[in-house]
């Protein structure tokens, strides 16, 4: 009887509109995962073409391609898509996909606002892309669009500011309902000390991302009144201050670097022991350097500011808190490998990406602790050896981290296996022009290269020709990786997934879920032990 | 005294490459702090070195070691407080044999106090201006902006050995004598910056910063701007020439001389051909960027002057924007840059040139009466 009755409820459950209408109208986290991703990998792809623009010009000496204005627009643009289109949506996809399923929940505590959240950012998109065809083009100004240089700007920067309002307004519902959803809708037993990492690290994410979205959306309003309603809080002609700016951006800005990296530091510690066979070391202390990093990372903005002249007590204290960040992340590092440490371990793609992830994170690490050395900044301040740095710990991190997290997800959300002979040939193309087109960024830096410039002298050519042919040769890989999403998604080649593919995984997902996991999941929640 | 021996063997087995296409360390230093800078960064690498031979050594080993395909099984261990509390500890340690010498070296970089020389640095969109503010050649002041040729940059003639790190006038300094530079810029923000120095300061329009250097060595330095500044960002480049007292008293009297002679009777009335053709250098060196030798501009980015309404229309307009620039939009207020027959020449070039024909000629002294 009571069988009877559960069945009749799962199908009355797995009803939902067909075609577009299925899209814009659901409140489903599972499809709002789906567009999330969809929508990140498209502004990937975007970003990806603005980069190799770069690229292009920058393989030779001279203006091959590009007007200076134009050059700066392409800087600017592949910045902000990076950031705010692809890697921050690309996280929430993963949190809307596996939150619910790996706490045991039926869905996101707010569905309505969940959709609503996903749908502002093609919004955003369209503001941003339409802003190359307004005259004078997208914002010019870097994607840190320093003041007063932002208040110079043509119509596309008022574009930009409007995009990233409406951004960071999905960024924080889509926070609350993270954050609402883990305090409230764990299964019975799971306690927040026995939540999976992956988890734990969005969890303060979200706090994260709510701490800060509003003193950008501050930054970015006060330029708006700056550029068009006569005030002068940037300007310092009308007793305005153009540090302050700085101050603000990186008030935010600092915090923001962790958005992007600690839900990927959760994912590589929910794939690190899977593939060991092993359960992850340090559970408890994974979590304190995790809110650790977090804390600190409110106190540390100013190391972004060190050229700009600050009293020898602020660049001390900027300073020494600054490196005592790698405290907290080496405690990770270390964790992570003494979980692989005497295990039994396979190297499926899922853990190849983990174990690059923490090979070249590690080396963007390593730079950022020369960097917040503040003599050496001096030097290397705004220059291609911060740029090598920085996708350092964003490409080889956060998105090593989102592929990782793909390939070792995708059977759950499909019920197939991707092609495994490709992921691995998407990880070593990936992985070898990954390095080939920064590692030569940090010589350049060095040797002085500024960073945002279109043209160079001619002793840096010879590293930035390697630099663009490795440039190139990752955006090519990235449409390998888009062949194999579309094998295994949309196309439903490749073999059958059974419910726990991964032997060494031991989350909900895999120990409650059937792959695929069904359109709506744990009407029933299972109980914790 | 170690220190400066590892940094000397690194430097000698780099110097080979250093002028070559493919150099991979900082320049080598030409002060005292660069040097400290340098030896900073070698000391990081050794540590930073030694780290990633210990912790990958041990990653590596553990995937040679600990794979299922070799028949490993895996463990149950997942924690051990010893050991975690020792991956913290020392790590801190770490952190403070780092942070100690760099903090030496940051109080001898803050310290700009009793200087030889002092020099205003202003940044323009997009050259550098240079004022003797204190010390000897008190009172030269000069514009230095890029000379590398357009038809270099686009390629069509061959490019030449210091193509975008070349300029008009460059900053002359003398060897051995402490330089204080203050920092401050017009329009927006911009960073001077010498790599051989170890000087890096932000150029901020409404603030003057400071800085220091003392040049232990003859000879001719490059930097660039280091803070996106707009546009022409990759083209104002910049070039000091450190040298001895003796050429250093040569230059400053040359200067000098040059400045007297080129001081303008504020009230002199021009005719307008001779306005005219000092007008257009003046259009090359400060309008060009944006508006274009042709007048045209940059549709959608800077209006073209070719039959602009306030080119055509009432003087008086036309002078108050060349002075006071335009806010909320690129055009700097030249007012501070210019002298009056300087903005009086550019204006009436501008007045009398493509298809604008007004006929008129502006002089100094309207421009002066304009700045009251």
């Amino acid at each position: 009887m009571s069988a009877v009755i559960d069945t009749g409820h799962a199908h009355d459950h797995e009803h939902h509109p067909s075609g577009i209408m299925r899209w814009i109208t659901t409140t489903n986290h599972k499809d709002i995962g789906t567009l999330y991703l969809w929508f990140s990998f498209t502004m990937f792809l975007v970003g990806g073409t603005l980069a190799l623009g770069i690229r292009a010009e920058l393989f030779q000496p001279g203006l091959q391609f590009w007007h200076p204005e134009f050059f700066n627009q392409l800087t600017s643009m592949h910045g902000i898509i990076m950031v705010f289109g692809a890697i921050m949506p690309a996280f929430v996809g993963f949190a809307n996909w596996q939150v619910p399923m790996m706490i045991g929940a039926p869905d996101m505590a707010f569905a309505r606002l969940n959709n609503w959240s996903f749908w502002l950012l093609p919004v955003a998109a369209t503001l941003l892309l339409v802003s190359f065809f307004v005259p004078g083009g997208a914002m010019a100004a870097g994607w840190t669009f320093y003041a007063p240089l932002s208040t110079q700007m043509g119509p596309g920067m008022d574009l930009g500011i409007f995009a990233l309002h409406i951004m960071g307004a999905s960024s924080i519902m889509g926070s609350i309902n993270i954050i609402t959803t883990i305090l409230n809708m764990r299964a019975p037993g799971m306690t927040m000390m026995k939540m999976p990492l992956f988890v734990w690290t969005w969890l303060i994410t979200a706090y994260l991302l709510i701490a800060v979205m509003p003193v950008l959306a501050g930054a970015v309003t006060m330029v708006l009144t700056d550029r068009h309603f006569g005030t002068s809080f940037f300007n310092a002609a009308g007793g305005g201050d153009p540090v302050l700016f700085q101050h603000i951006f990186w008030f935010f800005g600092h915090p923001e670097v962790y958005i992007m990296i600690l839900p990927g530091f959760g994912i590589i510690s929910q794939v690190i022991p899977a593939f060991s066979r092993k359960p992850l070391f340090g559970y408890s202390s994974m979590v304190y350097a995790t809110a650790s990093i977090a804390i600190l990372s409110f106190i540390v903005w100013a190391h972004h500011m060190f050229t700009v002249g600050m009293p020898t007590a602020g660049i001390l204290f900027f300073m020494y808190s600054t490196v005592l960040i790698a405290v907290p992340t080496g405690v990770k590092v270390f964790n992570w490998l003494a979980t692989m440490w005497r295990g039994s371990m396979t190297f499926e793609t899922p853990m190849l990406f983990a174990v690059g992830f923490i090979f070249v994170f590690t080396m963007g690490g390593f730079t950022g602790l020369i960097l917040a050395i503040m003599p050496i900044d001096i030097q290397l301040q705004d220059t291609y050896y911060v740029v090598a740095h920085f996708h350092y710990v964003l490409v080889a991190g956060s998105l090593f981290s989102l592929f990782a997290g793909f390939y070792f997800w995708v059977p759950k959300w499909t019920g197939r296996m991707y092609d495994e002979k490709l992921g691995k040939w998407h990880f070593w193309l990936s992985m070898i022009f990954f390095n080939v087109t920064f590692f030569p960024m940090h010589f350049l830096g060095l040797a002085g290269m500024p960073r945002r410039i279109p043209d160079y002298a001619l002793q840096f050519a010879g590293f930035n020709e390697i630099a663009s042919i490795g440039a190139f040769g990752f955006g090519l890989a990235q449409i390998l990786f888009l062949w194999i999403i579309l094998k295994v998604t949309v196309l439903g080649r490749g073999e059958k997934a059974g419910q726990k593919p991964w032997e060494g995984a031991d989350t909900l997902e895999w120990t409650h879920l059937p792959s695929p996991a069904p359109y709506h999941s744990f009407h029933e929640q299972p109980v914790v032990k | 005294m170690k220190r400066s021996t590892v940094a000397a063997a690194w430097l000698l087995a780099l110097s080979g490459t250093a002028q070559a296409a493919y150099q991979l360390n900082l320049p080598a230093p030409a002060t005292r702090v660069a040097g400290e800078i340098f030896e900073l960064h070698i000391i990081m690498m050794v540590i930073i070195l030694v780290i990633f031979v210990g912790v990958f050594g041990v990653m590596f080993y553990s995937i040679y070691a600990h794979r299922k395909s070799v028949g490993h099984k895996a463990e149950h261990f997942h924690e051990n407080t010893t050991v975690e509390i020792v991956w913290t500890v020392i790590p801190f340690l770490v952190l403070i044999g780092m942070a100690w010498p760099a903090t030496k070296t940051i109080l001898n970089i803050k310290d700009t106090t009793s200087p030889d020389l002092t020099i205003k640095v202003t940044g323009y969109q997009w050259k550098w201006g240079y004022d003797y503010l204190k010390g000897e050649g008190e009172g030269i002041s000069f514009l230095s902006s890029l000379i590398t040729p357009q038809d270099q940059i686009l390629g069509k003639s061959p490019k030449d050995e210091h193509y975008l790190l070349e300029v008009n006038n460059p900053l002359v300094v003398p060897v051995d004598k402490k330089v204080r530079v203050l920092m401050t810029a017009n329009d927006v923000i911009h960073s001077w910056w010498v790599p051989a120095f170890g000087v890096k300061q932000d150029a901020i329009p409404g603030f003057v910063r400071d800085a220091w250097f003392r040049a232990d060595k003859i000879g001719t330095y490059r930097g660039q701007c280091a803070e996106l500044c707009g546009k022409d960002h990759g083209f104002m480049p910049i070039v000091v020439e450190v040298v001895s007292a003796e050429k250093y008293s040569e230059w400053v009297g040359e200067q000098k001389k040059k400045l007297a002679a080129a001081a303008d009777d504020p009230n002199k009335k021009w005719n307008l051909l001779d306005l005219k053709a000092r007008g257009e250098r003046v259009y090359t060196a400060n309008c060009v960027p944006c508006h274009q030798a042709s007048g045209q501009g940059v549709k959608g980015a800077f209006p073209a002057l070719d039959g602009s309404p306030i080119v055509n229309g009432p003087k008086g307009r036309h002078i108050e924007i060349v002075l006071h620039g335009k806010q909320g939009t690129a055009m700097a207020p030249f007012g501070k840059q210019l002298s009056d027959t300087d903005i009086a020449a550019v204006i009436t070039y501008e007045r009398n040139s493509w298809s604008n024909k007004t006929g008129e000629v502006v002089q100094p002294s309207e421009v002066g009466a304009a700045r009251k």
